[in-house]
């Protein structure tokens, strides 16, 4: 396995790096950017808040246990499957596309949007905010209540407890967990594959294009190319992940 | 704690919607899977007896459960006995195991299958081009997470004495792993397993970029001519993989259970 990683560094000596620089693959990389960064900023948000909701119930009760059971479920869905879910729910003749226009006369599938790049967001936070509520259930579960208690008893607010005790002590817990979430979507391919046809909006869909293309030859090598690059920056959020991770641990003794 | 009624409502009416945006797709997807092909009136479950008689479809069905079963094997034989040799001869190189364990989760396993495209024309040609030659990728695959799984059972039990003492009554090390250890291990081995078999029958990655029929690229093929027959197939398997990973917590939380009482 890591000698076939080294076999593709032999071939980009023969420089393709070239090729990363093109309008095409820098139109890619920053679809790809955006992508992951949106999606892991909303699915963190929105991760966050359901991770609170889930652990405001007693620790005993069914519906906590069964909806953890069931993001972890979710969170492991993604590729061919939920594609073909979202193009059930809101594709051209999905069931939700049809209600609307049965309902209120919207037609909520305008001109394709699902098949591009703000349909892959809604599409990727399916498996993202599931993703985020078992990262982040256990910091909310490592907030004590006795911590709370004391700031209560020095006469602190709700309001400022949560903006002088739980913040602070969430905050690298989260960054760490936005940038899980973010090399998670940069890496996801499966459903981006099924969802896009035409184009190559994301680095992925473009490395599928140079390896699987019968019409260029000779690509393979930019494939490689792209290949590395998204190597580098899984590399950097892992880095910086890890810095995150080692804070975090300070807290959670 | 007690919580505020406002606060109440606020998490119930959260919760309701977080329940549409997940369950919704689950049943759009179960209602298209039942509707007559050409938007016809009526419902039928045609599209779900479709998986059994289609060719294509069986085939790829069962070329992916078997892929299941040989990745689940290969990887038990790979990696229990490495594992356990690593923990009782040589300490030194777990940090470097674990290392090579994790690795397939941090690189996107589409630059894994860029880099592995030359190795498998190998592979194809010298072993025929059955999908199960895909075992060996997914085998890498699976790794991260069946070690993570044997690891928690492994440091649950005392490996070194167990072993120390089926060594002084004379068995062989086949028999220390097989009979003495693997028994103590199985939740471990278990969920290693569900896991394994749950990522196998969705990955469509390597199977469609290396071009293998595998269950979920034969639904993206077909999907583009029998759409409801497409997304039965799809469901079916979400179901099936739904299924083993609840299994899964329910398995890891008699674990705990154990674990607490001991």
């Amino acid at each position: 396995m890591v000698g076939a990683f080294q076999d593709e560094n032999g071939a980009l000596t023969l420089g393709n790096l070239d090729a990363l620089t093109s309008e095409a693959a820098l139109t890619a990389l920053k679809g790809s950017l955006i992508l992951s960064a949106s999606t892991a900023i909303i699915g963190a948000l929105l991760g966050a808040l359901l991770a609170y909701l889930i652990v405001s119930m007693p620790p005993q009760s069914l519906m906590r246990r069964s909806t953890l059971a069931v993001s972890g479920v979710l969170a492991q869905f993604g590729g061919v499957v939920l594609a073909f879910a979202w193009i059930a729910t809101i594709g051209p003749v999905g069931v939700l596309t049809k209600a609307m226009d049965d309902l209120v006369g919207a037609n909520i599938y305008g001109s394709g949007w699902l098949f591009g790049l703000p349909g892959l967001v809604v599409v990727y936070c399916y498996f993202q905010i599931p993703l985020m509520v078992i990262v982040f259930a256990p910091a909310f579960e490592g907030l004590r209540p006795q911590w709370r208690e004391a700031a209560v008893n020095l006469g602190a607010s709700t309001w400022d407890y949560w903006r002088h005790v739980a913040l602070p002590l969430l905050l690298p817990a989260f960054l760490g967990a936005l940038l899980l979430l973010f090399a998670n979507a940069f890496a996801a391919y499966a459903t981006a594959a099924v969802l896009v046809s035409q184009g190559q909006p994301i680095v992925p869909l473009m490395i599928r294009q140079a390896i699987t293309s019968e019409v260029l030859l000779g690509q393979a090598n930019v494939g490689f190319a792209l290949a590395l690059e998204m190597i580098v920056v899984v590399t950097l959020v892992m880095v910086a992940y890890n810095v995150l991770l080692r804070r975090t641990a300070r807290w959670m003794r | 704690m007690r919580h505020s009624s406002g606060f109440r409502a606020f998490r119930a009416i959260g919760l309701l919607v977080f329940a549409a945006y997940f369950f919704i797709p689950l049943l759009a997807m179960f209602d298209f899977s039942t509707q007559v092909r050409g938007s016809a009136e009526g419902r039928t479950w045609d599209n779900w007896a479709f998986m059994v008689t289609d060719e294509d479809l069986r085939s790829s069905i069962v070329a992916s459960l078997l892929l299941a079963v040989f990745t689940v094997v290969l990887m038990v034989v790979l990696l229990v006995p490495t594992m356990v040799w690593v923990r009782l001869r040589v300490p030194r190189a777990r940090a470097l195991i674990e290392f090579l364990c994790l690795l397939p989760l941090t690189i996107p396993a589409l630059v894994i299958v860029v880099g592995i495209t030359n190795v498998y024309s190998w592979v194809t040609y010298l072993l025929g081009d059955s999908a199960l030659v895909l075992t060996f990728a997914y085998v890498v695959l699976v790794l991260p997470y069946s070690y993570r799984a044997i690891d928690a059972s492994l440091s649950g039990i005392d490996a070194a004495t167990l072993s120390e003492a089926a060594r002084s009554l004379g068995a062989g090390w086949f028999t220390v792993i097989v009979r003495i250890i693997m028994p103590n291990i199985t939740g471990g081995i278990l969920g290693a397993a569900f896991i394994a078999v749950a990522l196998v029958l969705g990955e469509y990655v390597f199977a469609s970029l290396l071009h293998f029929d595998t269950l979920p690229v034969a639904m993206a093929a077909l999907y583009k001519s029998n759409g409801p027959a497409a997304m039965a197939a799809a469901l079916a398997s979400m179901i099936l993989v739904a299924v083993l990973l609840v299994g899964l917590t329910f398995l890891s939380r008699d674990r705990h259970k154990q674990g607490a009482s001991s």
